[in-house]
């Protein structure tokens, strides 16, 4: 190959050979040129800030960082704050909630949509339009619905109904369940579309065999179908889990953190101490802390998309 | 095993009739093959036999007993897909198991059971794959199994090779009639490859625009086909449809056509007395297939060679009569284009078409 394309360059060619390796000099660069801005931009934002974040918290830094090292201490001082113990339970509690309520209901939806209903479109679209507001107008929104002066027991008790009571958003013991009633309705059409796109891809004469094999209905989904959609739910439960973890704007709209710091959310501490509360090195390990976790969650979801992708499935 | 009665079967999608009164007999332990192009309706007759989609008219009986309203599990059938249909999260053991599982069989005999068709079909090995981790060939023979497990009284085969490639299909095929031999049950096949119905078969439904065109043996639909449309489509290449006519003789029917080198006549072709009445003088279509041509000196038939095409075992060759294309099948021979040559005709193989109604004339 080589030789052939040697031998027949040589004749009458050698004045255009600059050109012809600036042009594939180009073709080299131009990728690596165009990826150049975004690539320093995501180096710079996210990457140089992450290690600035880590080194803040591991120094004393109060109101402006101060570039000392004290090792753990800002780790130490923020187990030790209650307030940050309640962010953690009510993470873990608005995640395992949200995601448990919005994959059952997404899952459900997407297989009722599955039926080859009439105006299909219509209802996934709107189902899936929560997704295009963003967290402040839903939790806007829901504050108003929520708020028993307003909302829905105002409405029932205007019906007539005097003793009814939902009063949540204003309980601190129930608060949180109204983040994940708002957080729920936001991103269930998101689920159900994944779920959807799953159930779409599957070969119609496996369920067909089924049938005939004699599998009712829910046997042939739970057998059979459910298994068949691991990787939607591997997306689905990522993605919700990285939105749960990050959720801020949701519930800075919604209750304010509060009443009394009772929805107090990993994010939300973190913003409330580095930026309100003069104390920049506990909040920097609380972000630390939040990385933490999303990493926990995200590498082993990269890595056995990438294997399965290696193995060309 | 069974019988299948197929009785005045309609199929009707709104306004648009995809079966139109199909009716089609086979008794206990026969082969029968649904062939036809995409689109003729057999997929969907299938399906009806599977009770997978609703029948619009007529009753589909299987084993004497009506089945209209049956649910497929009901119907003591089992299938097999052409996209092999098989639980892809499940282990071949698993996928064959399911169906028992399902009907409350205790895990001993079905261990038993899997064993035994494991076996039948050479696929001990394959037990504990996951269907990802077969070829085509071993997905195709692990459905089968899990027909097989069933016992049913009704094996139904949706174009199961169509997804093989060709090599395999021909053993795939020889495996399939194996199955057939060994375990007699009734079997209904679709395709639309006219050689594995003429190779399974025993009987043949040759279908277009949901009408049955032509039901029978394949040796009948071979030799005999009811119109052109069937003439057609069984047999590669296809038998040759000559615009002639049939001449007025004294009791020995005989037809002839054009040629661009001179009149070709065919003595004695199979025509009752009174068909050959009625039709003599008259324009007729003649059929005749590519292997029925013989090389002859003294042959009936002048020919100008127009293409030479050597497949190996025969030589086709391509020639013009009756102003259409004619194919004939010849053994090897020095074959020259352009070259004059005379063929003959087995004149007792020749079929003779209405050309009003392209039906044969008998």
């Amino acid at each position: 190959m080589t030789d052939i394309s040697q031998s027949a360059a040589v004749p009458g060619t050698a004045p255009q050979r600059p050109a012809a390796t600036l042009s594939a000099r180009l073709a080299r660069w131009l990728p690596r040129l165009v990826m150049a801005p975004s690539f320093l931009v995501v180096l710079i934002g996210v990457y140089l800030f992450i290690a600035w974040t880590l080194w803040i918290s591991l120094s004393s830094s109060a109101m402006l960082p101060r570039y000392d090292f004290v090792g753990l201490e800002q780790y130490v001082r923020l187990w030790n704050t209650p307030r940050w113990h309640t962010a953690v339970i009510n993470l873990f509690l608005f995640t395992g909630l949200f995601l448990a309520v919005t994959i059952a209901l997404g899952l459900l939806m997407a297989i009722l949509l599955d039926q080859n209903i009439r105006a299909e479109g219509v209802l996934r679209t709107v189902y899936l339009y929560p997704m295009a507001l963003s967290f402040i107008v839903t939790g806007t929104a829901w504050k108003w619905v929520l708020n028993p002066e307003l909302g829905v027991e105002k409405v029932v008790q205007s019906w007539g109904w005097d003793t009814f009571a939902f009063d949540w958003i204003t309980r601190p013991e129930t608060a949180i369940y109204c983040v994940v009633i708002a957080a729920v309705w936001q991103s269930t059409g998101f689920a159900m579309a994944i779920f959807l796109a799953g159930l779409r891809g599957i070969d119609s004469s496996i369920i067909k065999a089924a049938q005939i094999e004699g599998a009712s209905l829910p046997r042939i989904y739970a057998s059979i179908i459910v298994p068949l959609l691991r990787p939607a739910f591997l997306s689905v439960i990522v993605l919700l889990s990285y939105i749960s973890i990050k959720s801020f704007d949701l519930v800075l709209a919604l209750t304010n953190a509060g009443p009394g710091g009772s929805t107090e959310m990993p994010s939300t501490f973190m913003f409330a101490y580095t930026f309100q509360r003069n104390q920049m090195g506990v909040g920097a390990a609380s972000a630390i802390m939040m990385l933490m976790t999303v990493a926990a969650i995200i590498i082993p979801y990269l890595y056995s998309e990438l294997r399965e992708d290696t193995h060309g499935h | 095993m069974a019988t299948l009665d197929i009785n005045r079967v309609r199929k009707a999608y709104g306004n648009l009739e995809v079966l139109k009164e199909v009716n089609i007999s086979v008794g206990d332990g026969e082969f029968l093959v649904l062939l036809g192009p995409s689109g003729c309706g057999k997929s969907t007759l299938l399906n009806i036999i599977a009770g997978l989609e609703d029948i619009t008219g007529g009753e589909v009986l299987i084993g004497n007993r009506v089945v209209n309203d049956l649910p497929p599990k009901d119907r003591d059938i089992a299938m097999v897909f052409q996209s092999y249909a098989l639980y892809p999260t499940m282990t071949v053991r698993q996928n064959i198991e399911f169906g028992m599982k399902i009907r409350g069989i205790p895990a001993e005999e079905r261990a038993k059971a899997t064993n035994a068709a494991a076996e039948m079909l050479q696929m001990t090995g394959l037990l504990d794959r996951k269907p990802s981790q077969l070829s085509g060939g071993q997905r195709q023979r692990v459905a089968m199994g899990r027909a097989i497990v069933r016992h049913p009284d009704l094996f139904l085969f949706d174009e199961p090779l169509s997804n093989l490639d060709a090599k395999l299909r021909v053993d795939m095929r020889t495996e399939i009639k194996r199955l057939h031999q060994r375990l007699g049950t009734t079997i209904v096949y679709v395709t639309h490859d006219q050689i594995e119905a003429m190779t399974l078969a025993t009987k043949v439904a040759v279908m277009k625009g949901g009408v049955v065109q032509h039901f029978g043996p394949p040796q009948e639909v071979y030799d005999r086909p009811a119109n052109t449309y069937v003439a057609r489509f069984v047999g590669s290449p296809a038998m040759n449809i000559i615009p002639g006519w049939l001449l007025a003789s004294d009791g020995v029917p005989t037809v002839a056509f054009d040629t661009p080198q001179g009149e070709a006549v065919v003595r004695g072709v199979p025509l009752s007395a009174e068909t050959a009445h009625r039709f003599a003088g008259r324009d007729v279509l003649v059929g005749i297939r590519p292997e029925h041509f013989g090389l002859d000196p003294s042959g009936t038939v002048p020919v100008g060679v127009d293409v030479v095409e050597p497949t190996g075992p025969d030589t086709l060759i391509v020639f013009a009569a009756g102003g259409t294309e004619v194919v004939a099948r010849l053994e090897p021979f020095d074959a020259q284009v352009g070259r004059q040559e005379r063929f003959s005709v087995k004149a007792e193989k020749v079929v003779l078409f209405d050309p009003a109604t392209e039906t044969r004339l008998d």
